[in-house]
């Protein structure tokens, strides 16, 4: 039985469990005791005792079989020799596992003892298998249909019994005076709980993994020369080769990321600002209605798009516009410093705008009145009552905002450079750690080896940096919530 | 217009006292109606405001009295759907009038707000906000002097003197109101409106913001709107009576409130309606 038919199932257990359950309390509200909990609430507790823990011992049961499947498999494979055909033992199990899919659709009984009979008929089917799969694991691979059948069948039929079983248990506690409605409370509590619960753990597997592989890292790379160190020469190790060490000087990466991210914010903190500004005080509603969906359009453009715009449109035409002003050689590279952060800068703006304008449209309009009162200008008001108000939240904004730029890949791939450059010119390629980190992970480099591993360290840096940003940032919009409420 | 300084104001003030103290019209309402949007709010309000009295504004909610406030200095031009038709003038200028700058305005009319609204800043700077923006003080000694008055005059000083760099948030409801006041007094204007500043405030805090407006009377005309009917009676010299955006009708607190015209007048003074 297919475990998509036995969910059905127990949700189908589940739904009459419900119905009966709401019933029966139905039946209570008319007594002579004033109930407890609502019929409804009767109903979802018998709902949630059939179904829960039946699909938790589903799900125990699928992951627990598939183990069990493989070392089945493992164990029925012949010794391994110098001589045998297939890599490694971990091929042979995954080779019997898609033959065993494979020949389920055929018909057992008229099975063909070799493989290159076998291969045209799934063909036909279209099975397409590996050509290295040996005649030797046919009968392996029949006996492990026969088990996962069996466990599989197994597994069902207790989890309908578990279904059934909590369907009636909750079905007969039902009394007047059963607290239906705090178990399914507190039943809600702890699916809320696990659901953010989720997001930390997962946050907390990319810290740890990203943590091993940088330890491994700093195995072979001192933490010294890795985060002081001003040359990023990381060599080539091609697969196999061993490795011969390079340089990983983590300053020349850190300084272009500081650098294009501060030419982003640059651009886009004035000009996010600024129409942040118009458009909370003195836009008509009208305008708004035009302008800020059309702002917003801007963030949803996939960044790798204004990456080719960058690379493809801008970055030549100033590269031709510089060497137009000087008659000859241009000073603007096409991939520099300048036109990345211009770009990331141009995307960055609806950001700082629409997180400026949430800021300040929330600064209390008596603050507004009181100004104007006072026979202030509009300007004056924004620039001596309102921004001074806004401001902290204007500053966590524009932290956000930097720790979004210091992440931003796709932009600086394409439009920064791979070069680590140690410069102060804008108009010189510079590479950032992003860029860096996909440079390092991609490409044919083996995984083991410090030119592929600094990439984690890197990402590390990273994170760090960024969730350093984000607190602050943070910590400063509570701290300036705290003021009007 | 230039914005008179303190003195030259009370001067001025002295001088037309003694002319005719009760009779001089500070500010003319003629045939005022307000729309916002497609609806009517204010509907041909004829109302006088005169010099050095105390004019209230009373009636039951929504029936127009603070729009009729705002408009004495205009700060309906706020809102973007308010429209105000009719004519309004301070010295017998129109004050919608083209030529007449809503910033210097202002500046002549202050305002005082329903809710104690200081900026996030230090009492000082609350105080100082107004004058530094008109340019009324050329050195720190003069502002310091301008916040210390202003302060004098709004019945705050000995409580804040100690305190002048904390922030005016700080303030307990009452002494906000207070600072507030002493915000608009510090630009020397010569009309105070008064959007019910007692509502948000203590029985305690009240007597003494009442105590306040009348010392302010001697050197500011002052307009103030007001739920409270003992107010009304308390501090103002002339109450007028809204209903349903009209003047229903206005004259002498003293007799207003013992020998109305209008049975609504009545009605609404003895507690009927409203």
């Amino acid at each position: 039985m297919s475990s998509l038919l036995v969910l059905a199932i127990v949700v189908a257990i589940g739904v009459v469990a419900f119905l009966i359950g709401r019933q029966r309390a139905a039946a209570h509200e008319n007594g002579t005791v004033k109930p407890h909990s609502r019929a409804h609430y009767h109903g979802w507790w018998a709902f949630l005792l059939a179904v829960l823990p039946a699909l938790l011992l589903l799900a125990v049961w699928t992951i627990g079989s598939s183990v069990y499947l493989d070392r089945h498999i493992h164990a029925a494979l012949p010794e391994r020799t110098a001589d045998s055909k297939v890599a490694s033992e971990a091929l042979d199990v995954s080779l019997v596992k898609s033959l065993a899919k494979g020949i389920r659709r055929l018909d057992a009984n008229t099975l063909p003892a070799s493989f290159a009979e076998l291969q045209p008929l799934l063909a036909a089917k279209g099975v397409a298998l590996a050509t290295d799969t040996q005649d030797y694991m046919i009968p392996i691979a029949v006996e492990a249909n026969k088990v996962q059948d069996r466990l599989g069948l197994f597994g069902a039929v207790i989890t309908l019994a578990l279904a059934i079983a909590g369907a009636f248990y909750a079905l007969r506690q039902i009394a007047p005076r059963a607290r239906a409605r705090n178990n399914v409370e507190r039943l809600m509590l702890w699916g809320l709980l696990a659901a953010s619960t989720i997001a930390i753990l997962t946050t907390i597997g990319i810290v740890l993994s990203m943590l091993f592989q940088t330890i491994t890292f700093f195995e072979s790379v001192s933490p010294m020369s890795f985060f002081f160190g001003t040359v990023w020469d990381p060599r080539f190790a091609d697969a196999g080769s061993g490795g011969s060490q390079g340089q990983f000087g983590l300053i020349p990466l850190l300084a272009g990321t500081l650098y294009i991210a501060a030419v982003a914010l640059l651009v886009a903190v004035p000009v996010g600002l600024m129409s942040a500004v118009y458009m909370a005080e003195y836009a008509s509603p009208k305008v708004r209605g035009v302008v800020k969906p059309a702002l917003e359009l801007l963030a949803g453009i996939p960044t790798i798009v204004y990456g080719i715009f960058a690379v493809v449109t801008l970055g030549p035409f100033l590269r031709d516009l510089s060497a137009a002003l000087t008659g000859g050689s241009p000073f603007i590279q096409g991939q520099s410093i300048f036109t990345a952060g211009l770009v990331m800068g141009i995307m960055l703006i609806p950001v700082v705008s629409s997180l400026s304008d949430d800021i300040i449209t929330a600064v209390p309009r008596a603050m507004r009145d009181g100004s104007l009162g006072l026979g202030a200008t509009r300007s004056e008001t924004i620039k001596r009552v309102i921004l001074p108000a806004a401001l902290p939240g204007i500053v966590g904004a524009i932290l956000l905002t930097a720790s979004r730029a210091i992440g931003e890949t796709m932009i600086v791939v394409l439009a920064a450079g791979v070069a680590a450059n140690l410069t102060v010119n804008p108009f010189e390629a510079m590479t950032t750690i992003t860029v860096k980190i996909v440079n390092q992970l991609t490409g044919d480099l083996e995984f083991n080896s410090p030119q592929t591993l600094v990439a984690f360290a890197l990402g590390l840096t990273l994170f760090a940096l960024t969730l350093v940003m984000n607190i602050v940032a943070l910590y400063i919009v509570r701290k300036y919530r705290e003021q009007y409420e | 217009m230039n914005i008179m300084t303190e003195q030259s104001l009370e001067n001025a003030v002295g001088d037309k006292m003694n002319a005719k103290s009760n009779e001089v019209i500070k500010m003319r309402g003629d045939k005022v109606g307000v729309f916002y949007g497609d609806k009517q709010a204010l509907f041909d309000v004829n109302l006088d405001v005169r010099l050095n009295q105390v004019t209230a504004l009373i009636g039951p909610s929504g029936c127009g009295k603070s729009t009729f406030l705002r408009c004495l200095n205009r700060m309906n031009d706020t809102i973007d759907s308010a429209r105000v038709t009719g004519k309004i003038t301070l010295d017998e200028e129109d004050i919608y009038d083209k030529n007449i700058d809503v910033v210097e305005l202002r500046a002549r009319v202050g305002m005082v707000f329903q809710k104690p609204n200081p900026f996030p800043k230090s009492i000082y700077e609350n105080v100082a906000y107004g004058p530094r923006i008109h340019g009324l003080a050329k050195r720190k000694t003069d502002m310091d002097q301008i916040v210390e008055s202003s302060l004098k005059k709004a019945a705050i000083w000995n409580e804040v003197k100690d305190r002048l760099q904390e922030p005016g948030t700080g303030l307990s409801g009452g002494q906000q109101q207070r600072l507030c006041i002493a915000r608009a007094i510090a630009v020397s204007p010569e009309v105070i409106l008064m959007d019910e500043p007692c509502s948000a405030l203590d029985p305690i805090a009240t007597a003494r913001v009442e105590e306040l407006i009348d010392e302010l009377r001697q050197n500011y005309t002052i307009v103030i709107v007001t739920h409270s009917m003992q107010q009304a009676a308390r501090v103002s010299q002339r109450t007028a009576m809204f209903h349903l955006g009209y003047l229903v009708e206005e004259g002498a607190t003293d007799k207003m409130f013992t020998n109305p015209d209008d049975k609504r007048t009545q009605d609404y003074i003895t507690g009927r309606f409203g």
